[in-house]
């Protein structure tokens, strides 16, 4: 190697250093701080004064029922518009470089103005207020283009000579998709759903003006319900004393995350370019 | 039995619920667009003008923005120059100068993405902002913003670089062999050129989402309304503007809230037909 290439080599790896001490850290200052807290009575309690004492039961509840109304809409919808750009929009067309660029477009929108949108037209326009069912609908929207993208790859990906014997069989459009299309595209999809759970359970903007801050446990979807990340922002900010439960909320919320990741890697590797 | 034909009746149900389903996804895009251009239309025909003002002082009416916006644009480039150069350099050193790394590293990287911003916020409060404030007080400050938003738009930066250095052909990694050139030419002279407008094209995408991120800026930022003179300053941008005072603004301080929501919408937009412009991309709405 020459002397250029290797200043490179070594260079390169101070530069690995400048990615993985500020990760390091950041894992380490959540320890520090969270650690001490963070038990399975945690999991298990009520907060209590604000969140100061007390656990994030509660909040894992509110935080369920958020992602199960989202994923309730995201989950048939994206799946359908996948659908309709896999079967109905045959690739290079105009239309599907128009749905394309929408969806671009949709993945594009800061979370802040699912928030703002989500607020007046779920909160207000439709009356729903602050509540679970508003703060569900408006992530279900964001993470839709993801959903949407995710799901088109794993159909896009069912091998074309599939759909050739189908046709030989006379089977009509919806047996196809039915029996073969989505049972064969299933492991995509799931994976789909999990980025998409991911994304919904690490956002906070949308939520702040849509499902609100209450911290009691829920008794319906019309109730507002405080979700975790909402939590980590609250005690960080607004509660003096709060940063140890933030740390440790944050701790839950990761090790969701990295499990989720983890489901990924082991279902299937989605194709390039799904995360993003 | 695969051969059993239902109906077609079942046919045309799919194929019309199908089109609805794609119909969605038009209609969420044109719902948010028309909902903040509805909300904030009156204001901007009345006091659209003093939106450029440098006067934010919604408890006496006056809704210039311009300390905010120019907080945004600030916070936004200093992170991506920040990120930018460090993403490209390391995934060209990743590909072409460590192989052996460069799975496990795509995996951190991917899992860093991941993080919730609300957690690169609490970080930035735990680690850097006690670290500034020990030579720059009050350590909550642009400075802070930009390094955890550098943080954040680092992996996305990474992962696109990669795929654009990946789909260069191969050829040109053996022609520089064959020409015994030395891997940091071939990356100064060929590689980067070449993988050049699809990285900037998603640099430019980044660029957006730091733009368009709230929470972590908000945790670090400092909040203060005010010009972006020094570094160490603390500043507040159009997002953390908005997630602070949406709860309680009424009136005319509301609806500003929601221009600005409008102004984001639109400054992302143009990013993103940017992007597609550099990525040479044919795009109906480019």
């Amino acid at each position: 190697m020459r002397w250029p290439d290797r200043l490179a080599a070594v260079s390169g790896a101070l530069l690995l250093l400048a990615v993985l001490v500020p990760m390091g850290l950041m894992l380490w200052s959540l320890l520090a701080q969270g650690s001490g807290v963070l038990s399975v009575d945690f999991l298990l309690e009520d907060p209590s004064q604000a969140g100061r004492a007390g656990g994030i039961a509660a909040l894992l509840i509110s935080t369920g029922w958020i992602l199960a109304v989202c994923l309730l809409v995201a989950v048939p919808l994206g799946l359908g518009c996948a659908l309709y750009l896999s079967e109905q929009v045959p690739a290079g067309t105009r239309r599907a470089q128009w749905l394309g660029g929408v969806l671009d477009m949709l993945a594009a929108v800061p979370s802040i103005v699912y928030g703002l949108f989500g607020y007046q037209f779920f909160a207000i326009s439709l009356g729903l207020g602050f509540s679970i069912l508003s703060g569900g609908l408006a992530l279900a929207l964001m993470v839709l283009p993801l959903m949407i993208r995710s799901a088109e790859q794993a159909l896009r990906a069912v091998p074309f000579s599939y759909r050739q014997a189908g046709e030989a069989l006379s089977i009509s459009r919806w047996g196809w998709v039915k029996r073969i299309l989505i049972p064969q595209a299933a492991p995509g999809i799931a994976v789909g759903i999990i980025l998409s759970i991911g994304r919904a359970l690490a956002e906070t903007a949308v939520l702040l003006f849509t499902a609100g801050y209450v911290l009691r446990r829920p008794d319906s979807v019309m109730d507002s319900g405080r979700a975790l990340s909402v939590h980590i922002y609250d005690l960080a900010m607004n509660v003096p004393g709060g940063m140890p439960r933030a740390a440790a909320t944050g701790l839950v919320l990761l090790a969701i995350l990295v499990i989720l990741n983890l489901l990924v890697r082991r279902w299937l590797r989605p194709a390039q370019g799904v995360l993003y | 039995m695969l051969t059993t034909s239902s109906p077609p009746r079942a046919d045309r149900l799919l194929s019309w619920g199908l089109r609805l389903a794609g119909a969605a996804a038009v209609l969420v895009l044109g719902g948010i667009v028309l909902v903040l251009l509805m909300q904030s239309a009156p204001f901007l025909l009345d006091h659209g003008s003093d939106l450029w003002r440098n006067d934010w002082q919604p408890g006496q009416a006056r809704y210039g923005m311009a300390a905010m916006v120019a907080g945004s644009i600030v916070v936004s480039v200093l992170a991506l120059l920040l990120a930018g150069p460090l993403a490209v350099l390391l995934a060209a050193w990743l590909r072409y100068f460590a192989p052996a790394l460069r799975r496990p590293m795509l995996a951190l990287v991917e899992l860093m993405a991941g993080i919730p911003s609300v957690v690169y916020g609490l970080w930035g409060m735990l680690v850097l902002v006690p670290w500034i404030n020990q030579w720059a007080p009050p350590g909550a400050s642009w400075l802070a913003a930009s390094l955890v938003l550098a943080l954040m738009i680092l992996p996305l930066a990474l992962l696109v670089t990669d795929t654009a250095l990946g789909q260069l052909p191969v050829r040109y990694l053996q022609a520089g062999q064959a020409l015994s050139l030395s891997r940091v030419g071939m990356l100064r002279r060929v590689l980067l050129p070449q993988a050049g407008p699809a990285i900037v094209s998603g640099l430019v995408l980044q660029f957006g989402r730091a733009l368009g991120e709230t929470m972590a800026v908000l945790m670090v930022a400092g909040n203060v309304v005010q010009w972006p003179g020094s570094l160490f300053d603390p500043v507040r941008t159009l997002t953390a503007n908005i997630a602070l005072e949406m709860a309680y603004a009424t009136g005319d301080h509301r609806v500003a809230l929601f221009a600005s929501g409008l102004l984001l919408l639109l400054v992302t937009a143009l990013l993103l037909l940017l992007s597609w412009r550099l990525r040479g991309e044919k795009h109906a709405l480019a």
